[in-house]
C-alpha cells in the first residue's frame, strides 16, 4: 500500500500530544505566520519551528523528498515575484536604497531583499510545523481531532471516510489505466495534449461509476449501523487531554496574540527598518 | 445547520478522495513550461453537480487541504478557497441541468461550458488572487498572471474531461420519462 501520509511512530512529547492539540496549534502557527510581515516575529516562529522538529525526534532524512519540493517551490515562488516585481519592496516600505543595478528596470535594493526575506520565513516558520504534524499524528486520529476542535462529527466523518479510501480510489485509478492502456489507450507522451485528456477520461469515467458504487454501498453499509441517529459519537482514537495539551492550546493562541499585537507598534502587518 | 444525509457525508468522503488522488498524481504536461493540466476538476465538476452544492464545496475543500498538507508546500488558504468556491459553484449548476434525469443535450453543453468557466474565472481569477494579495501580500502583476495561466488551464481541461463524463454519465442513465405506463 501507498504510503500516504508519512505517520513515523517514535516516542516523544509531540507525539504524546492529542491531535486535537496539535491539529489547533499547527493553525494556529500557520494564521500567525500568514499575517504578519514581522521579520523579527518571522526568525523566532522559524526557530521554535525548528526546535520543536528536534524535540519531536524526526530526522531530516525522514522528510527528505518533501523538503526537496519545497524548496523548488519557494525558488520558484520566489523568482517569480523578482521577475514581475522587483521594486515591490520599494512600494511597500516606502523608501529605496540602491544596491545594485543590473538592467532595465531589474535592480536590487535592500527593500526588496527584506521582502524576500520575509516571504522565505514564511515558508521557513510554517512548514516544519505543517511536516511535524503530519509525521507525529496517526491518520485515522486526524478525524477526531476535527470533531474535538468543533467541527460537527459528520464531516469529521466524511474527512475519515476520505482518508480511509484515498489508498483504494488510488489502487483503482491503476487498475484501470492499465487496463485501459492494455486495450490500446495512449497516455504516455506520444499522444497530443487535447488526445490524452480524452484519452484521461477514458480512465475517469470507470473511476467515477466505481466511485458511485463505492458511496452506494458504504452509505448503506452506514445507514444499517445507525450512523448519525446520536448528538455524538465515540471515536476509536480518541485520547483525553492532559497538561501538555492545555500548554499547546495556550501556546497557539499566544502566538496569534503576539502576531495580531504586533500591527500596534510596527503600525501595520510590515516591520519597516528603513 | 442542515443535517447531511448520510449519501451526503459518503459522497463528500470519497469525492475529497477522488480530488486528492487526481490533483496529487495525473498532470497532463503541455508544450508550455510549467502549465500543467489537472483533470480534477472536471471530475469534481460532474460529482458536485450529482450530490450539490454543499457537497460539492466540502469535498473540493478537504481534498484540497489534504493536497496541500501532503504536498510539503504548506497550505495556501487562497487557492484551497479557490477550489471550494469552484465545488459551490458546480453543484449550483447540477440543481439545474439535473444529469439523473438522463437529460444532457447541446444545450446542456453550451449552459455547463458557461457555467464552468464563470466559476473557474472567478475562483482562479479573483477569489484566489485577491485572498493572495491580502493575506500573503504578494506582488498583483504575479499573482494575476499565475491566476489567468491557472484559469486557462483549468477551463480547458474541465471543458474536454467535463463534457465528455457528463455525456457519457447521462448516456449510461435512463431518460426521464422513458418507460410508459401500459392501459
Amino acid at each position: 500500500m501507498v504510503k500516504l501520509f508519512n505517520f513515523i511512530d517514535r516516542k516523544s512529547p509531540i507525539h504524546a500530544l492529542t491531535g486535537a492539540s496539535k491539529l489547533a496549534c499547527m493553525m494556529c502557527w500557520i494564521f500567525a505566520a500568514m499575517v504578519t510581515f514581522d521579520t523579527r516575529y518571522l526568525i523566532f516562529l522559524t526557530v521554535a519551528a525548528v526546535a520543536l522538529f528536534q524535540v519531536s525526534k524526526i530526522h531530516l532524512s525522514d522528510v527528505k523528498v518533501l523538503l526537496i519540493f519545497t524548496l523548488v517551490f519557494l525558488l520558484l515562488n520566489n523568482a517569480l515575484i523578482y521577475l514581475f516585481s522587483p521594486e515591490h519592496g520599494v512600494t511597500i516600505y516606502g523608501s529605496r536604497t540602491l544596491l545594485l543595478h543590473i538592467v532595465g528596470r531589474y535592480t536590487i535594493t535592500s527593500q526588496q531583499l527584506l521582502y524576500h526575506l520575509n516571504v522565505v520565513l514564511k515558508y521557513t516558520a510554517t512548514i516544519p510545523v505543517v511536516m511535524l504534524f503530519i509525521c507525529t499524528t496517526q491518520p485515522s486520529e486526524f478525524a477526531s481531532s476535527l470533531n474535538r476542535i468543533g467541527v460537527s462529527y459528520r464531516i469529521s466523518y466524511s474527512v475519515s471516510l476520505a482518508l480511509r479510501y484515498i489508498p483504494d480510489v488510488m489502487k483503482e485509478f491503476h487498475d484501470i489505466s492499465l487496463a485501459q492502456q492494455a486495450r490500446g489507450v495512449e497516455l504516455s507522451g506520444k499522444a497530443g495534449v487535447f488526445k490524452r485528456l480524452k484519452s484521461a477520461t477514458s480512465i475517469l469515467m470507470p473511476l467515477i461509476l466505481s466511485s458511485l458504487d463505492r458511496i452506494e454501498v458504504v452509505s448503506n453499509a452506514m445507514e444499517l449501523r445507525c450512523f448519525g441517529r446520536e448528538k455524538s459519537r465515540t471515536w476509536y482514537r480518541e485520547q483525553p487531554f492532559l497538561r501538555n495539551d492545555y500548554l499547546a492550546f495556550i501556546c497557539g493562541f499566544v502566538l496569534i496574540a503576539v502576531s495580531l499585537l504586533l500591527n500596534i507598534p510596527n503600525g501595520g502587518r510590515y516591520w519597516n527598518p528603513f | 445547520m442542515k443535517k447531511f444525509s448520510i449519501k451526503t457525508i459518503v459522497a463528500i468522503g470519497i469525492g475529497a478522495a477522488l480530488f486528492f488522488v487526481l490533483s496529487t498524481y495525473i498532470a497532463i504536461p503541455t508544450p508550455l513550461p510549467n502549465l500543467k493540466l489537472s483533470v480534477h476538476y472536471g471530475t469534481m465538476a460532474v460529482m458536485s453537480m450529482l450530490f450539490g452544492p454543499m457537497a460539492g464545496a466540502l469535498m473540493c475543500l478537504i481534498g484540497h487541504f489534504l493536497g496541500d498538507l501532503a504536498g510539503g508546500w504548506g497550505v495556501w488558504w487562497s487557492w484551497i478557497i479557490g477550489s471550494t468556491f469552484f465545488g459551490l459553484a458546480m453543484g449550483l449548476l447540477g440543481k439545474k441541468l439535473r444529469l439523473d434525469d438522463g437529460e444532457f443535450g447541446v444545450k446542456g453543453i453550451v449552459a455547463f461550458n458557461i457555467a464552468q468557466a464563470v466559476a473557474h474565472l472567478i475562483a482562479w481569477g479573483l477569489i484566489a488572487p485577491g485572498l493572495d494579495i491580502l493575506l500573503y501580500s504578494e506582488p498583483v502583476e504575479k499573482i494575476f498572471l499565475q491566476g489567468a495561466v491557472g484559469s486557462v488551464g483549468n477551463i480547458i481541461s474541465t471543458a474536454v474531461v467535463g463534457t465528455l463524463l457528463c455525456i457519457a454519465y447521462v448516456a449510461a442513465r435512463p431518460k426521464k420519462g422513458s418507460l410508459q405506463k401500459e392501459d
